[in-house]
């Protein structure tokens, strides 16, 4: 699968806010994302994990462009749309789309099921006539598994699951090649998460799509993944392909997330202890110097407070820890 | 998925003979919990009853309102002469000058606030939408404006559209749409944080398209209530200015014209005022019901 | 086993405009001391509208009927008057969104102690030094400045945790918890479940967790009630439920739930949708999306029954379902 061409390159990605900037007060800064850097391969699915505050959607919104990042490149098959002016970029979008994690607030709750799948087509396909767009809606709405009859209902008579279909109808019309899903099912029924799971990873197959999956919830990362990359703070803690990740983490907040994920099956709950991670995640306003994770890491030395840690890269991914060779991680649970 | 293929034709043909289900629509929604509302209901009765009455009445009275009619100056009602509800200290007929009033209060209320509604949500959805310095350079301009003295304005609108009511409630709609235009760049801010609005961007819409298409229809509901709110101060405003002599010019006339004639006059000869007022107070009642209905309609989660 | 709270036959609608929908119907279920119960479901199953009729904190178009019996006093029908004194005291309820059930304008502190002050006519000085003790058991960093920051200062897992300090102060028999960590980070969540599980063992408490997340409650619970469509479906402990589970509900949200130690190429979700309170199918209102239904389960609704093992299930279809591999 490693000789497929590499889709989309990141490069040293920068993104931070101010906020709070008002007359009189100087405003302060958040960094959401630093120093980002990787490539993903045409039709392979990349999670990124990580908890609230990493930057994970800001990752998904900058690589859309629907952010400006502050720094770095985006190079979307070669060329950095980063840099693009606006008119441009608004081509490439039929290339580049997005599904949200609230499905109904996704969908205008003024308009019909149908013109809000077709609204990316009035600017994106302009060439089509109203009968080929509604076609081109039509047989969208099919792929997801919408009935045809639905195309005239407003948003607020779907339950999520089938507003999440619109959702996914709606990024697919432009056919594009790559979508970003931030968060898809987080907002869905246990029994329709799975569904949409499973739709998303045929119409990937069936569309050669590549999916950038961002979650807070590893389970659903590595059912759907094939590489995962890991943030905290706003850094990147590690990339590896799911499995590795999974039984090999290198890094002590991979492991420590692992353990903390739900497992749903009673005996080995009980069994398993979880990583004693303590406290909660410091404000990206302003992160611990060093490695950001040393605030919560019970391997931290006096090296991670003074240096932050350079991505290495360990045969089988990255990792960005000081102590990554020293330490043997178990895996997750 | 490119190109056009067989069934792609198929599906031209289907879309084109596809007769969905029409889905009820918020709109939709909104006028049935509107109409089960009973104040609102009765309101919009009255309020086109008495839109019908002022424009259909004055064809079916025996005189008309400018009519002078010599023999009976400042009388109480008169049936036989068809002075139904009296005449004026000129010898008017009241009732005709009752409906021709209502019609001018009407057409300077509708005037004015369409022309602060179109204003203040163009106005409001772009400094919402644009936000940053934009947004601080237009809001600021709109706090000037607050500050100035309003009659001021009416005065300098007065002495260039003087003879022209219509025109001058065009002029007073323009200093009207302030509020209209905070409401709705309040309204833009929150909208354009939704995912629906980003979405859009993602399909590729521009500033524009986003602004008319995706955030405007989605203020109907604060627009539609502060604008059934504005109607009734614009008839007031009416009022207050023809009682200053700077509305509504001889021989036409106003609700409040005709207020401001019968009030002083009010012990000797009380059908003066009570015909003019009561079809004031009706219209105000009525779009005060009709806007807290519409509020309670398009709003459901407030209950 | 002495019972803490039993609930007999309990219903729940909500008037509509012109319709009433039934919410929760025909609930039967006990806590014993110190055990915790976790309720299953999806949105739409009345697990929520269920302790909320329980807590006498239902909407106002909603009404409850049957019996909820705590000790010998029953708190289904009691005026809120007389259910003030038993809410807080001997019951207590925590919800998904602390931010909702704190008042933004007190100190932490301040609000804790009323609680204590109101049902325990403890003094202002003492009541602080309690709450200023309780949350330090419940993991609150720095107790005493937290105690003195108001709500929104607080990260999510913090303010969780004055919830859970502010249900527990007067040692409740039964502590009532509504998706208390669907709105925190995993790390966060982790901590969370485990102070749950030792405050069930050191003060007595009987737990009930309302939740949609099987991972949530498989390490943490003793018994289950999975619900659907308002009913309780499926009853036992969680063993039996995970590893043998008998109604098709339960098996297909088992299957539904993503496994971070296995990666399946897909999964096996249930098909269709929840179904809508106002129009519940006929018969098993889970039969359009079941894979073992048959004739009957389309015309008569399965009663809840006895079968055996001290596990309770509302299914026609007999014996053990396709059994689910111990991992």
């Amino acid at each position: 699968m490693d000789n497929r061409p590499d889709i989309l390159r990141i490069e040293n990605l920068g993104k931070t806010f101010s906020i709070g900037a008002a007359l009189f007060s100087r405003p302060l800064t958040l960094t959401a994302l630093q120093d980002i850097s990787f490539t993903i391969r045409q039709g392979e699915t990349l999670g990124i994990v990580g908890e609230s505050g990493c930057g994970k959607s800001t990752l998904g919104r900058c690589i859309l462009q629907l952010l400006t990042p502050d720094s770095g490149r985006v190079l979307w098959m070669g060329e950095d749309i980063a840099s693009l002016p606006k008119e441009e970029m608004r081509k490439r979008r039929r290339d580049l789309q997005i599904i949200f994690q609230d499905p109904l607030a996704s969908l205008n709750p003024r308009m019909t099921v149908g013109e809000i799948i077709a609204d990316p087509l009035r600017t994106l396909m302009p060439e089509l006539d109203a009968v080929a767009r509604r076609a081109k809606v039509l047989k969208t709405m099919e792929a997801v598994g919408l009935l045809p009859e639905m195309i005239n209902r407003y948003p607020h008579e779907f339950s999520g699951g089938q507003a999440q279909r619109i959702g996914i109808a709606r990024a697919l019309i432009t056919d594009p090649k790559l979508i970003v899903c931030d968060e898809p099912v987080s907002a869905l029924d246990v029994s329709i998460q799975a569904q949409i799971l499973n739709l998303l990873a045929d119409l990937k197959d069936e569309f050669g799509l590549t999916l950038i999956f961002i979650s807070h919830n590893l389970s659903v990362v590595r059912h759907v993944s094939d590489r995962i990359l890991v943030l905290y703070l706003g850094r990147m803690v590690e990339l590896a392909e799911g499995d590795d990740l999974y039984e090999a983490p290198k890094h002590p907040y991979t492991r420590a997330l692992l353990t903390a994920v739900p497992i749903p099956d009673p005996i080995r709950a009980r069994q398993r202890t979880i990583d004693g991670l303590e406290g909660e995640i410091p404000s990206p306003i302003n992160p611990p110097s060093g490695c950001t994770f040393r605030t919560r890491c019970r391997f931290a030395i006096g090296l991670c407070a003074e240096e932050r840690p350079p991505l290495e890269n360990t045969g089988h991914g990255l990792v960005a820890c000081h102590r990554w060779k020293e330490l043997e991680l178990q895996p997750g649970a | 998925m490119a190109g056009i293929t067989g069934k792609d034709a198929v599906l031209s043909n289907y879309a084109v003979a596809l007769e969905a289900p029409k889905g009820r629509s918020l709109t939709q929604d909104a006028l049935r919990r509107l109409v089960a509302n009973k104040a609102a209901l009765v309101s919009i009765f009255i309020l086109l009853a008495i839109i019908l009455i002022a424009y259909i009445g004055p064809f079916f009275l025996p005189w008309e309102y400018d009519k002078i009619d010599w023999s009976s100056i400042r009388k109480p009602p008169d049936f036989e002469k068809g002075h139904y509800f009296g005449t004026d200290q000129n010898g008017r007929d009241l009732l005709a000058r009752t409906l021709q009033g209502t019609q001018m209060s009407l057409l300077v209320a509708g005037v004015a606030t369409g022309v602060s509604v179109i204003i203040g949500v163009v106005y409001g959805a772009i400094a919402g939408y644009f936000g940053g310095r934009l947004d601080a350079v237009m809001m600021r301009f709109v706090d000037i404006m607050y500050a100035l003295p309003y009659i001021l304005f009416v005065i300098i609108l007065v002495v260039i559209f003087g003879r022209s009511p219509v025109l001058l409630f065009v002029g007073i709609g323009c200093l009207e749409w302030l509020t209209m235009a905070r409401i709705v760049r309040g309204q833009t801010l929150s909208l354009k944080q939704r995912e629906f609005v980003e979405a859009a961007r993602a399909g590729g819409a521009g500033p524009f398209a986003i602004i008319f298409r995706h955030i405007v229809p989605n203020l109907t509901g604060p627009v539609v209530i502060y604008a059934t709110l504005t109607i009734p101060e614009i008839i007031i405003t009416e009022s207050f200015l023809s009682y200053l002599g700077l509305g509504v010019q001889e021989p036409q006339t106003s609700l409040g014209t005709l207020i401001s004639f019968g009030a002083p006059v009010a012990e000797a000869m009380p059908w003066m005022l009570i015909t003019p007022a009561i079809f004031l107070v009706a219209m105000l009642l009525c779009f005060s019901y009709l806007g807290d209905g519409l509020r309670d309609a398009l709003d459901p989660k407030d209950r | 086993m002495d019972k803490v709270l039993s609930v007999h036959d309990m219903n729940v609608t909500f008037a509509l405009h012109q319709s009433e929908v039934r919410a929760v119907s025909e609930l039967s279920f006990s806590l014993a001391r110190g055990e915790t119960l976790a309720v299953v479901g999806e949105s739409g199953s009345g697990k929520s509208q269920a302790f909320l009729a329980i807590m006498g904190l239902l909407a106002r178009n909603g009404h409850a009927s049957g019996r909820a019996m705590l000790g010998d006093v029953n708190l289904i029908g009691m005026a809120p008057d007389a259910l003030d004194q038993y809410r807080g005291r001997d019951i207590a309820m925590i919800f998904q969104d602390p931010m909702t059930s704190l008042n933004p304008s007190l100190k932490v502190k301040t609000q804790l102690a009323e609680v204590l002050v109101r049902h325990q006519q403890m003094d202002e000085r003492k009541a602080q030094t309690e709450v200023i003790a309780m949350l330090e058991r419940v993991g609150m960093p720095e107790p005493v400045k937290r105690a003195n920051a108001y709500p929104h200062e607080l990260s999510g897992g913090m303010r969780q945790r004055v919830m859970i300090a502010m249900a527990l102060l007067c040692r409740p028999k039964i502590l009532i918890a509504d998706e208390p960590t669907t709105a925190l980070d995993v790390t966060v969540q982790a901590q969370m479940l485990d102070l749950f599980k030792s405050l069930t063992n050191d003060f007595g408490t009987a737990l009930v967790m309302i939740t949609h997340d099987l991972g949530v409650v498989a390490g943490l619970a003793d018994r289950m009630m999975v619900m659907y469509g308002g009913r309780a479906v499926e009853k036992g402990t969680t063993d039996q439920l995970f590893y043998d589970p008998r109604h098709p509900y339960t098996l297909g949200l088992l299957h539904s739930t993503p496994h971070v130690a296995k990666r399946a190429r897909r999964l096996d979700p249930i098909q269709g949708l929840p179904p809508s309170l106002e129009h519940l199918p006929s018969g098993c209102a889970f039969h359009p999306r079941c894979a073992f239904r048959f004739e009957k389960c389309f015309v008569e609704r399965p009663p809840l029954a006895e079968i055996g093992g001290g596990r309770e299930k509302a299914c026609w279809v007999d014996g053990p379902l396709q059994r689910r591999e111990v991992a």
